[in-house]
């Protein structure tokens, strides 16, 4: 057991790196881009602030895609927010003594788990049964649902089926900060969660799955609407 | 008219989105620019013998110099929200019109020469070598596409396919395949000052012919005045206006307010020309140097003040880019906007009491408001976000008395382009024009049944000259569509006291 415990250290530290490597480079890639002309999709906010609340709504309300596609947006939202309480949830693997609050959202965590499953069975169901969402489906896209679906799936198995040792697994977590490799439970199930989750944290910067910083950059999102007020100049502004 | 080659498409009672039909518009492309016409701008001739490497070197450089289109590539998640947004798509049911696959046209190969797992893994994330085949593809998508921003209201991060629309021309321009009809125009401005290639005593000649003509309609003298030095005002309007129905109501109307309120303001026939389509073909270059005519017009006349007449897209290069690109203003009135809008200038004058109207002169009309894509998703009138709906309609309802707006969805920010936006207007896409009009034309429609609406009122220059074309495809008359400032003029109490 000792061997994939530190075949698992290494492969939660590899991806880790590669997560936090590849998002920040890419974030700096984007801020090193200039923005040259003020395109805000109007009618959009003349403010700052304006601006920062608008980002909020997208990224709180997916407020755009409310607008699209009342399916869409309540299979997105529902398995992103699933997706959220799900991942605060395991905080408590990170966290001793657990943080209060971490304690409080347990048990709506759970039902986060059934949350997530049923909003990317809907999202995937578009993809198979919309013929426009099918035409610009790619295989990795396909791929992409499977992952997080298997994810969240194995999770709720541990929860109800196959419970894990957790008192043992949050060892192994707690050591991992420590950069010491403690016993990881050898239960399948599990093994088979955590290899899902190095691999997705290690496809995150190469993915589709770069809208999360890609919304922050977004030039018709994030730009006030003041082209008349302010000069806007930026990199190639001067041509 | 020669007889169509095409099925005009049917008006439902509601708007449906249609099944997709891959390759449905596979047929249609503009005229390729001719050499003249490529290398006025700085272009090469034609296509270049090692395009493909030209082409992706374009592409590594305008995602470099654009954070939108470098956004905009890795960000979508192809969640399909787009899908059923654009008319294009709507009224030709070709999948490729769908926003996202037309981005994905270029993402296919972004993906597959300048991500890591495009390279490696090509098939899985549906990456594809740069063909010759995919070439002539984004030739013919990338003008099927007005640069309408509709797809950007909807898409989650605020993807643009006008971005991609617009970096795609660029590239297929800088390896030699430019579009005819855009390019030709821009050379025009070049020479002579507009799109039109009206000359200037061309120029002098309409407008003392107006003079007469609104002489005769009112017996009041008003005047329409060109490089006049020392005006207030420069009006920068669409060529279009100098003659086109029914543009030339619209100018009628314009020089009816200055009249009236007693504004000092002038043409130039330096800058005879809003439109601006150095935006559409992409490339910055280009429309900075059309726009600059617009600055060294108003320093050589001295004016205070820069009024932009009815043009959607020209609006946007005015109030978005050019104190980007050809300010600052500092040398004009800064109690005034710069540049402003014709109608933010007479909504202004209306609230000072300055206009007064006589409403019955449009009781004939029930009237309807297309808002303008380039005015409504690109651009702002007043002080507040959204007075770009509320101050066109407030000029309508200052002068008819009878106004009913279209379906919800179809105006304001969700307004439907026209179909023949961001240099498509012409003969040889009639076929994408027509079937893109469709679901604007179905909205009409609704109100025409429903309110009896008589007229449709835009403030864009390509919307008059693409609704008269198309109405009457659909079985509409085509003088149903009107400037606003036809109404604000028709309506307008001349030579009162002020
Ligand atoms: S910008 Fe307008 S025309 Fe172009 S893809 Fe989007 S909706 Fe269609
Ligand atoms: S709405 Fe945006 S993210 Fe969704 S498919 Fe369209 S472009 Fe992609």
């Amino acid at each position: 057991m000792y061997f994939v415990s530190i075949l698992y250290a290494g492969l939660f530290y590899l991806a880790t790196l590669i997560l936090v490597i590849g998002v920040a480079r890419k974030v700096y890639i984007y801020s090193r881009i200039p923005a040259p002309l003020k395109i805000p999709t109007t009618p959009a906010p003349t403010t700052k602030s304006g601006v920062a609340a608008r980002l909020f709504r997208e990224v709180v309300l997916f407020e755009s895609l409310f607008k699209a596609s009342k399916w869409t947006w309540l299979f997105g939202w529902v398995f992103h927010f699933g997706l959220l309480l799900a991942l605060l949830r395991h905080l408590r693997y990170f966290t001793d003594p657990v943080w209060s609050w971490v304690g409080v959202i347990q048990s709506a965590g759970v039902y986060a788990g059934y949350a997530m499953v049923f909003g990317l069975l809907g999202l995937w169901g578009r993809r198979i049964f919309v013929d426009r969402v099918k035409y610009i489906s790619s295989p990795s896209d396909h791929l992409m649902l499977a992952l997080i679906l298997a994810i969240a799936g194995s999770g709720l198995l541990m929860k109800y089926i196959f419970h894990t040792d957790v008192v043992t697994l949050k060892l192994f977590m707690l050591g991992l900060l420590q950069f010491q490799i403690k016993l990881l439970p050898g239960d399948p199930v599990l093994l088979i969660h955590l290899g899902l989750v190095i691999c997705l944290m290690s496809i995150f910067p190469i993915s589709k799955l770069l809208h999360a910083p890609g919304l922050f950059f977004s030039p018709t999102r994030n730009q006030a609407d003041n082209p008349r007020e302010r000069r806007h100049m930026s990199g190639g502004s001067r041509a | 008219m020669k007889k169509l080659e095409f099925d005009i498409p049917v008006i439902t009672h509601y708007p449906k989105t249609p099944a997709v039909q891959p390759d449905a518009m596979a047929h249609c492309q503009p005229f390729i620019a001719k050499t003249e016409h490529q290398e006025s701008l700085g272009f090469p001739g034609e296509l270049v013998e090692n395009w493909h490497d030209k082409a992706i070197e374009k592409m590594g450089e305008l995602l470099g110099k654009y954070r939108s289109l470098q956004v905009f590539m890795d960000s979508c998640v192809k969640c399909g929200a787009c899908t059923d947004k654009c008319h294009y798509f709507l009224g030709t049911a070709d999948p490729k019109n769908m926003p996202v696959a037309r981005q994905d046209l270029m993402r296919k190969v972004y993906r597959r020469y300048f991500t890591f797992a495009g390279k490696h893994f090509p098939k899985l994330v549906g990456a594809i070598d740069l063909t010759k085949e995919v070439l002539d593809d984004w030739y013919k998508y990338y003008h099927q596409c007005s640069e309408c921003r509709r797809c950007s209201v909807y898409c989650p991060y605020g993807i643009d396919t006008a971005e991609i629309t617009m970096a795609g021309r660029e590239i297929l321009a800088s390896v030699g395949v430019g579009q005819k009809y855009s390019n030709e125009i821009i050379g025009k401005v070049f020479k002579i000052g507009n799109n039109l290639g009206l000359p200037e005593p061309a120029l002098v000649d309409t407008l003392e012919g107006l003079e007469e003509e609104v002489k005769e309609d009112t017996d009041v003298d008003v005047r329409f005045p060109v490089d006049q030095k020392g005006a207030d005002v420069l009006l920068v309007t669409p060529s279009a206006d100098f003659f086109a129905e029914p543009h030339v109501d619209g100018l009628i109307g314009y020089a009816k307010v200055f009249h009236q309120a007693g504004i000092s303001w002038t043409l130039s026939s330096h800058a005879s020309e809003a439109a601006n389509f150095g935006m559409f073909i992409g490339s910055q270059d280009n429309m900075q140097r059309v726009a600059m005519r617009v600055r060294e017009a108003a320093l050589e006349l001295g004016v205070k003040r820069i009024i932009v007449g009815e043009c959607g897209h020209a609006w946007r290069v005015a109030y978005s880019f050019w104190n980007t690109l050809i300010g600052p203003f500092d040398f004009l009135d800064p109690n005034y906007p710069a540049p402003q809008h014709i109608c933010e200038s007479t909504y202004d004058l209306i609230q000072q009491g300055a206009l007064k109207f006589n409403k019955e002169e449009n009781d004939d009309k029930v009237v309807t408001f297309h808002d303008s894509c380039n005015v409504s998703r690109a651009s702002r009138m007043g002080t507040m976000p959204g007075g770009q709906f509320v101050i066109p309609r407030a000029l309508i309802k200052a002068s008819c008395n009878h106004f009913v707006d279209m379906r919800q969805e179809t105006i304001h920010e969700g307004t439907f382009c026209c179909g023949g936006g961001g240099g498509l207007l012409t003969d040889d896409l009639l076929e994408l024009r027509i079937k893109g009009a469709l679901p604007r034309v179905q909205a009409l429609h609704e109100v025409i049944e429903d309110h009896g609406v008589t007229h449709m009122a835009a403030i864009c220059a390509i919307c008059k000259s693409q609704f008269t074309k198309v109405l009457p495809s659909y079985g509409m008359g085509m003088d149903m569509i009107i400037s606003v400032h036809q109404l604000v003029g028709d309506a307008l109490e001349l030579g009162k006291e002020r």
